[in-house]
């Protein structure tokens, strides 16, 4: 990955902006965007971004290549749509920022620490087993992600809604062990290996040439 | 005219007056009170049967003088058109019924207000006399326009389309003018609206500039003649007999008379040796809109090269507003309106012709007014043109390169980038000549601090293009900076001079597009003043007028006070130093008849005795009977309307207070003040449109000249004994519907604060 990364700051040099267009998702509207400040203003979350959308946009055309794919703001986005709904310029400001997310993904770029990139990670991995979702090992997954001691503390604390889940059904401990799958596994994984391969295609297209 | 005079009174109980008022009582005053030998009345006298009664006394030779009282006299025009008699209009139905509530308590105070109506207009009419113009006019149907620019090629243009011949002056071996360097212009269209596939899809981009094929249309019209290197030595006349020296390249003058002129001067590109900051004259890599529209043209769609080497260009950054928005010396404190526009432009040049080169434009704000406007500046950003908010602070030449250090008003830093070249966007300066009026600010500077300022501003006025042999200066009033003074919200073209008109940057900053349009507009002004001047009316915004000061020259006492206030200048000196009115560069205002202290200059239906007669028939109760008199008088062209529309929307007004309306703040005689105050009159209320810099007044400067003849009207009530409070002048907008009804309110609760006038007889 980190390979990946010099041979595309080789290949755009000092226009960032157009490393973006062609590689991120929706990133050919980056440009269109007339810094009006009105997705930050409108973003709930804006305020805990170090750089809220506006800024990611100003950072992409001055070229702070480092500072947007390292950066933790892209991975705050929630998919609340309150900026797309706003955006006098309508951009698709979410996807252009899961783009980003995505791309830092692939460069090998993410933040070490970053919790949403690990969650969604984590997310990946488990849907990947079965197909779907299997909430008991995702939730168990989570409350042990910062160890043993601190999985427990965090157990017992939500132990009440726990129980509760379970006995209206909305949660089988049954699951723990192995748990159901969805009913074609083979044509899932069939589904998702056909659309890595248009993905790889459409970055092939884009990106530089294989092996680079 | 010096006929018999017959006055007739026509009283009109329709629209509920009839109803609200008693219909004998106002005709038994204005019987006996008003001492009209006929008075006729009718429940509907606009209407056909109502017209063709006074029509068939007009007509019968039974009158000349006739007064109606029925609704505003600014309703039912059409109706109550009787231009071959005098006439004065009592406003009953939006000055009284519909200004006061309906019930029994009110009836006495209402009905006595509308009795008062009544012997206003009967007193007015007495005074009044049937407008006539001089018979002096001639028609003159050919234009002249100064300045050979695209602006002044268009009204050419224009004009010859609409039939009248015109004259073309341009200083220069050429036509062009200022756009005659431009590559490409500007786009004239925005977007189409709703393009199936979104907003972004076929959007303007920069255009063939037009310019040749205007030159051609020019050039082949058998109405336009071409006068190139050609200046105007000398102006004078006035409207539909304006006569101009030309001086032509051959050293021959022509003398040629025209009906209007069309000033279509355009502008000075600004002189950027006074941004040394931006390295502005130590590199030929920096330059100007200006300059690098020229290089782009040469290059002529192929790559841009920098001027000091010869290499193409890889980027390019623009400075927006270099020395412009900005109190600094030397700087335009104006924003020019073009430039965002104009860069927007030119780094689309280097997207189209430099493959691969960065082109990022600098700017605070991005401002895109014009025909294309925020179209064009989406249409920049897809052709890949960066836009970064900052505030370029310097520019410094490296060792071949251009480095620009600004601050990046987003990100929060100070940045700089590396360039190749450097296009500063500058602003307008307006090719104007001097202001006529600079010397009278340095004599009138209320300060040494002002004085030197208004005189550091007259050192450095430019030539005069028009050479007016006027009374009051060569060219047409300056209001700020230069640009040419014309009332910018209802009458952009109307300068100061009447007859000439100003087109395009004259009067404010603007690109191609809105130049030209401006100068359609400004034409089509032209046109119609010649033609009014043809008839001896008006032109705005009393058109059709056709009364014009008269003077009554044995009691002028030479005070110059009517020719230094007229805003017109309007007014000349004869040998014997007498003031020389000319009619047809008179806009009727009032404002020399208000100025004059001997009260020598009148109007055929306009004087001091109209105004000043109907304010002493006013029926003035004694000083026990709580009904104190309030005289308001009202500019008709936006407190009077106001007033009236306010009745029309149900808002009540004391019913102690008279309304006149006259022509202008400007023209209220100080003489009615005193006659007001020396008749009982508890309170004055003046209501004038607003006068600084923004000003609306529809004359321009009258309200201001009556604001500063009023200052000193304090004086006179102290003299009197009486509170100052009790005349009271007030900046009215034709919106103010809430707000000038209370006004009237105010000075009734006032009075009855204050108690009663003590000067009732
Ligand atoms: S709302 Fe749209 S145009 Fe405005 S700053 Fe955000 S992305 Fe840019
Ligand atoms: S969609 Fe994302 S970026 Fe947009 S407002 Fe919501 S959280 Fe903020
Ligand atoms: S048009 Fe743009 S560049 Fe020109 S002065 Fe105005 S804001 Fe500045
Ligand atoms: S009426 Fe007005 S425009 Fe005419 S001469 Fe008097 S001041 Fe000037």
């Amino acid at each position: 990955m980190g390979e990946l990364n010099t041979a595309m700051i080789e290949r755009y040099r000092n226009s960032f902006l157009k490393e973006v267009e062609a590689n991120v998702e929706e990133g050919e509207w980056v440009k269109m965007c007339m810094q009006c400040g009105v997705c930050s203003g409108s973003c709930p979350l804006g305020k805990f971004w170090e750089h809220p959308p506006q800024e990611i946009f100003m950072m992409i055309r001055a070229g702070k290549r480092e500072a947007v794919l390292q950066s933790e703001s892209v991975w705050m986005c929630t998919s609340c749509y309150n900026c797309i709904v706003r955006c006098p310029r309508e951009l698709p400001i979410t996807h252009i920022m899961h783009g980003l997310a995505h791309y830092a993904k692939r460069l090998g770029l993410v933040p070490k620490t970053n919790p949403t990139a690990k969650f969604a990670q984590m997310f990946w991995d488990n849907l990947m087993v079965k197909g779907r979702i299997n909430e008991l090992k995702l939730g168990l997954a989570l409350y042990f992600m910062n160890g043993f001691g601190d999985g427990i503390k965090v157990a017992l604390k939500n132990q009440k809604l726990g129980m509760a889940m379970m006995k209206t059904g909305r949660m089988n401990p049954k699951e723990a062990f192995g748990g159901h799958a969805v009913k074609d596994l083979a044509g899932f994984h069939k589904v998702l290996k056909k659309a890595q391969e248009l993905e790889d295609a459409r970055i092939a297209q884009n990106g530089p040439p294989a092996g680079a | 005219m010096a006929a018999e005079k017959k006055l007739a009174g026509y009283i009109c109980t329709g629209c509920g007056i009839g109803e609200r008022l008693d219909a004998k009582q106002l005709q038994a005053v204005a019987t006996r009170e008003g001492k009209l030998p006929s008075v006729k009345q009718h429940p509907m006298l606009c209407g056909a049967e109502g017209v063709k009664l006074i029509q068939d006394d007009i007509d019968a030779g039974n009158a000349t003088h006739i007064m109606i009282a029925a609704c505003s006299r600014r309703s039912k025009v059409e109706a109550f058109s009787f231009p071959t008699v005098a006439m004065s209009r009592a406003n009953l139905r939006e000055g009284v019924i519909w200004a006061r509530p309906e019930g029994d308590e009110h009836q006495e105070t209402t009905q006595e207000m509308a009795d008062d109506y009544i012997r206003m207009a009967a007193a007015e009419i007495k005074f009044m006399t049937v407008p006539e113009s001089s018979g002096e006019q001639e028609l003159n149907k050919t234009l002249l326009v100064v300045g050979g620019g695209m602006t002044g090629m268009t009204a050419a243009v224009e004009a010859a389309k609409a039939g009248y011949p015109v004259h073309l002056v341009c200083d220069e071996p050429v036509l062009g003018g200022v756009w005659k360097d431009l590559y490409k212009r500007v786009p004239f269209r925005a977007a189409a609206f709703d393009v199936p596939g979104g907003n972004d899809v076929d959007l303007p981009q920069p255009e063939d500039p037009g310019l040749d094929d205007l030159i051609e249309q020019v050039m082949a019209n058998g109405r336009i003649t071409v006068h190139l290197n050609a200046k105007i030595t000398k102006t004078s006349g006035a409207p539909g007999r304006f006569s101009a020296d030309l001086s032509m390249e051959s050293g021959r003058t022509l003398t040629e008379n025209f009906g209007a002129i069309v000033q279509a001067t355009d502008y000075k590109p600004y002189d950027a040796n006074q941004l040394p900051e931006f390295a502005y004259g130590t590199t030929p890599d920096v330059l100007t809109n200006f300059e690098f529209e020229r290089l782009a043209k040469q290059a002529n769609g192929a790559v841009i090269k920098r001027p000091s080497d010869g290499r193409a260009v890889k980027s390019v950054a623009f400075i927006q507003c270099a020395g412009q928005r900005s109190s600094n010396a030397g700087h335009l404190p104006y924003c020019s309106g073009f430039c965002c526009t104009e860069s927007i432009k030119q780094a689309m040049y280097f997207k189209a012709q430099n493959p691969g080169c960065d082109a990022t434009i600098l700017f605070d704000d991005l401002r895109t007014p014009g025909a294309a406007g925020e179209d064009f500046y989406r249409s920049g950003q897809q052709a890949m043109v960066t836009f970064t908010k900052g505030q370029a602070s310097a520019v410094v030449a490296a060792g071949g390169d251009l480095r620009v250090k600004f601050k990046d008003l987003i990100l929060n830093e100070d940045t700089e980038m590396v360039c190749d070249l450097v296009v500063l966007a500058t602003g307008q300066v307006p090719n104007t000549g001097p202001d006529p009026y600079a010397q009278l600010a340095v004599d009138e500077a209320p300060t040494e601090e002002e004085k030197a300022a208004a005189r550091a501003a007259l050192a450095v006025a430019p030539p005069s293009i028009l050479n007016l042999d006027y009374r009051q200066g060569t060219d047409l009033p300056h209001l700020k900076h230069g640009f040419v003074d014309s009332h910018f919200i209802c009458f952009p073209y109307e300068t100061r001079r009447t007859g000439i008109y100003a087109a395009g940057p004259v009067r404010r900053p603007m690109d191609l597009k809105q130049a030209m349009d401006d100068a359609v507009g400004a034409t089509m002004k032209a046109i119609q003043s010649l033609e009014n001047a043809a008839r001896g009316s008006a032109a705005h915004p009393r058109v059709g007028d056709l009364s014009y000061p008269r003077f009554r020259k044995e009691g002028c006492t030479q005070c110059k006070r009517c020719t230094v206030e007229c805003p017109f200048g309007a007014i000349n000196e004869d040998e014997q130093r007498y003031p020389q009115f000319n009619e047809s560069r008179c806009r009727r205002c009032g404002t020399c008849m208000g100025a004059c202290p001997v009260r020598v200059i009148s109007f055929d239906n306009y004087s001091v005795d109209t105004v000043g007669q109907q304010l002493k028939a006013v029926d003035v109760p004694d000083e026990f009977s709580e009904k104190p008199r309030i005289l308001c008088l009202a500019c008709e062209n936006d407190a009077y309307p106001a007033l009236d529309m306010a009745a029309q929307s149900g808002e009540h007004i004391t019913p102690f207070a008279r309304v006149i309306p006259v022509r202008c703040l400007g023209s209220v005689s100080l003489s009615w003040v005193t006659d007001a105050l020396n008749s009982g009159y508890d309170g004055i209320v003046l209501m004038g449109c607003r006068r600084d810099d923004d000003y609306q007044c529809h004359f321009v400067r009258g309200s201001a000249m009556a604001a500063e003849r009023l200052s000193k009207v304090g004086d006179t009530l102290t003299q009197l004994n009486l509170e100052t409070e009790r005349v009271a002048v007030h900046e009215v907008a034709i919106t103010d519907l809430k707000r000038a009804p209370a006004i009237l309110n105010e000075m009734a609760e006032t009075i009855t604060r204050i108690g009663m006038s003590p000067f009732k007889f």
